[in-house]
């Protein structure tokens, strides 16, 4: 719920109890609310364009701005796109529901009210699996409902250009109106000292979900997903639940763990100092990792949601419900479950490539022919070692699958060896072209000819003949320092297991 | 029908930022009052078999495609606004002083 209040309450003085101490105390109780803005062209209720970042109020027309007589038509895309997450959370669908008005008095809604939904949700009761150190939690969903973006005021005067101490707000009305689905967890207990992981590893969870579903682009960068994050907690024992605090507008998942622990340092510290956990909202600071006071919640019955009567009630068809299931995508779980069988790799692989957001890449790689293993090797080993040192993404190094799949393809040929291919990777990310381009413009190419061979192992025993030596009276170990010779000297291109098979010939030995 | 009280009007002034006197108070508490008891005037002919309704017409599902219609130029969307400041609606101080 999108919540406007009014009373203001001091910043409180900041007294935290270390996480493990809490923790042995204290049991928290999660809850998670998700704002995700649909990818519809048009807005919710008119037909405005919804692109990000036009110049204000370029986006908005009679009805978005409220004038006099302006009346909301519902858009089918956004119900239709509603009832597909409510599907893929496993939801129930309603069969009759209504849109409601929700009344409060702030500028960044032209109407004076937000056109929501209430007691009559489009989808409820559902749940979301996710998987954190190695074990599933089921969150439960209770609610999916659409409603209405609002604008976005600029706070003028005032040292933080925050609303506290500002001397006016200036309005930007692009964004009200764009279809908002806000998706509402129960609330979650029992996740312990894992509580921070939980929230995040649902919030990277839902937003794979959005994404495989095609609704939103999910740009949290944007602010086109973003989390409230509700903690209470209950002493150790004890059955009933503390009061909840609500972090307001959590724009990252790094943020939604560290609010989350530090709500539980914060409320134990107060709880354990005999005070009371204030029902309140709260502020993240990304500086500190720590929330600070909000406004204290006003009264649900102050919003006076009543039934919008400017819209009609919605009845989803059911057989259209039916053909909006048959027809969702492989969702991510399911996605999962079939790549780590079809790969063949352990728990922790997936993990690993979970969290490196690889899947779609190595896929890809596969697709393009490249043998699952090398696939999975090249992307998470070199290439993650690129990615980490230029302190970007796999996804936003400048090569391609289908590029990677070539470099294999070459490696599995006897073209290249590992190091060479290295030394290809390098190179088509420094812009130098294709693979084979770059084989071509850096010489890459494994030296295939048994003469040129040859000469390089003469020449190096020739050099070396104290290691020669050595493997003559049988110290066979001796042959690697002789086959390092050979790399080095054919600058890394020669086979260096047909060197090895070489050097043993010339020099009399069996193994 | 419990008569509207005083403090129940002063409660939606204050939602609505009215600033009402004294005197209004009582004035406007008869005044809702008397409008909730003609409304309420409707549960009493409401029979059981008339399902409760929200809306004036049997209708329901009325959308619209999800195409793009022109908007408004900034200039017309702005044109009605008291003030204006780099393309946007200016308002006056949103927190006022009753925190």
């Amino acid at each position: 719920m999108l919540w406007k209040g009014w009373v203001i309450t001091m910043a409180d003085p900041m007294t935290l109890m270390p996480y493990e101490e809490a923790l042995a105390r204290f049991e928290p109780v999660l809850g998670l609310e998700t704002h995700v803005e649909l990818g519809t062209a048009s807005k919710m209720f008119c037909g405005c364009q919804t692109a990000f970042g036009a110049p204000p109020n370029t986006q908005v027309c009679p009805v978005c701005l409220a004038f006099p007589g302006a009346l909301p038509v519902a858009n089918q895309k956004a119900i239709e796109s509603t009832i597909r997450i409510g599907l893929a959370l496993n939801c129930t669908i309603a069969e009759w529901c209504r849109f409601a008005r929700k009344n409060y008095f702030y500028p960044d809604m032209p109407k004076n009210y937000q056109i929501s939904q209430y007691d009559e949700p489009l989808c409820s009761n559902g749940y979301l699996d996710v998987e954190v150190g190695g074990r599933t939690v089921r969150i439960e969903i209770e609610r999916v409902h659409l409603e209405e973006d609002t604008g976005k005021s600029t706070h003028v005067g005032g040292a933080t250009g925050r609303i506290h101490g500002a001397d006016y707000s200036i309005v930007d009305y692009n964004r009200a109106g764009i279809p908002l689905v806000e998706i509402v967890t129960k609330p979650i207990p029992g996740t312990d000292a894992m509580a921070p992981e939980v929230a995040r590893a649902y919030g990277i969870e839902l937003r794979e979900l959005m994404r495989t579903l095609g609704v939103s682009d999910v740009r949290m960068d944007q602010g086109s997903m973003r989390f409230d994050v509700n903690v209470s907690l209950m002493p150790r024992g004890s059955s009933e639940w503390g009061t909840r605090t609500e972090t307001k507008n959590v724009n990252s998942f790094r943020s939604v763990e560290r609010s989350v622990r530090g709500e539980i340092e914060r409320q134990a510290a107060v709880l354990a100092g005999g005070g009371r956990v204030i029902q309140e909202t709260r502020h993240f600071h990304e500086d500190t990792g720590q929330t600070t006071s909000g406004r204290s919640k006003e009264e649900a019955q102050d919003y006076r949601y009543f039934p919008e009567p400017d819209l009609v009630p919605i009845e989803p068809d059911p057989a259209w419900v039916e053909e909006l299931r048959a027809a969702l995508p492989e969702l991510p779980s399911a996605r999962r479950r079939r790549l780590q069988s079809e790969w063949g790799v352990s728990d922790l692989d997936m993990q690993a490539m979970h969290n490196a957001d690889a899947f779609d890449l190595v896929e890809a790689t596969i697709a393009a022919g490249a043998p699952a293993a090398d696939a999975r090797k090249w992307w998470m080993g070199e290439l993650a070692r690129r990615a980490n040192e230029s302190a970007t993404t796999l996804t936003d190094l400048p090569i391609t699958p289908a590029q990677v799949a070539r470099v294999t393809v070459l490696v599995a040929s006897g073209a290249l060896n590992d190091k060479l291919a290295r030394s290809v990777l390098e190179g088509v990310l420094a812009g130098e072209g294709g693979p084979d381009e770059v084989v071509a413009s850096r010489g890459l190419q494994i030296v295939n000819d048994e003469g040129e061979l040859s000469a390089i192992i003469d020449q190096v025993l020739a050099d070396n003949a104290d290691a020669a030596d050595k493997v003559r009276a049988g110290k066979i170990a001796a042959v690697g320092a002789l086959v390092g010779g050979v790399m080095k000297a054919s600058r890394g291109k020669a086979d260096a297991a047909r060197a090895r098979q070489l050097i043993l010939e010339k020099l009399g030995v069996t193994e | 029908m419990s008569a509207i009280t005083r403090d129940e009007v002063a409660h939606l002034a204050r939602l609505s930022r009215l600033a009402l006197a004294e005197e209004e108070l009582d004035h406007f508490a008869a005044q809702l009052d008397q409008i909730v008891g003609a409304v309420a005037r409707v549960a009493e002919v409401a029979a059981d078999d008339i399902p409760p309704s929200s809306h004036a017409l049997p209708l329901t599902n009325v959308f619209r495609p999800d195409e793009v219609r022109p908007c408004l130029t900034p200039e017309q969307a702005l044109s009605g606004a008291p003030a204006v400041e780099d393309g946007r609606f200016r308002v006056p101080r949103i927190l006022g002083e009753e925190a």
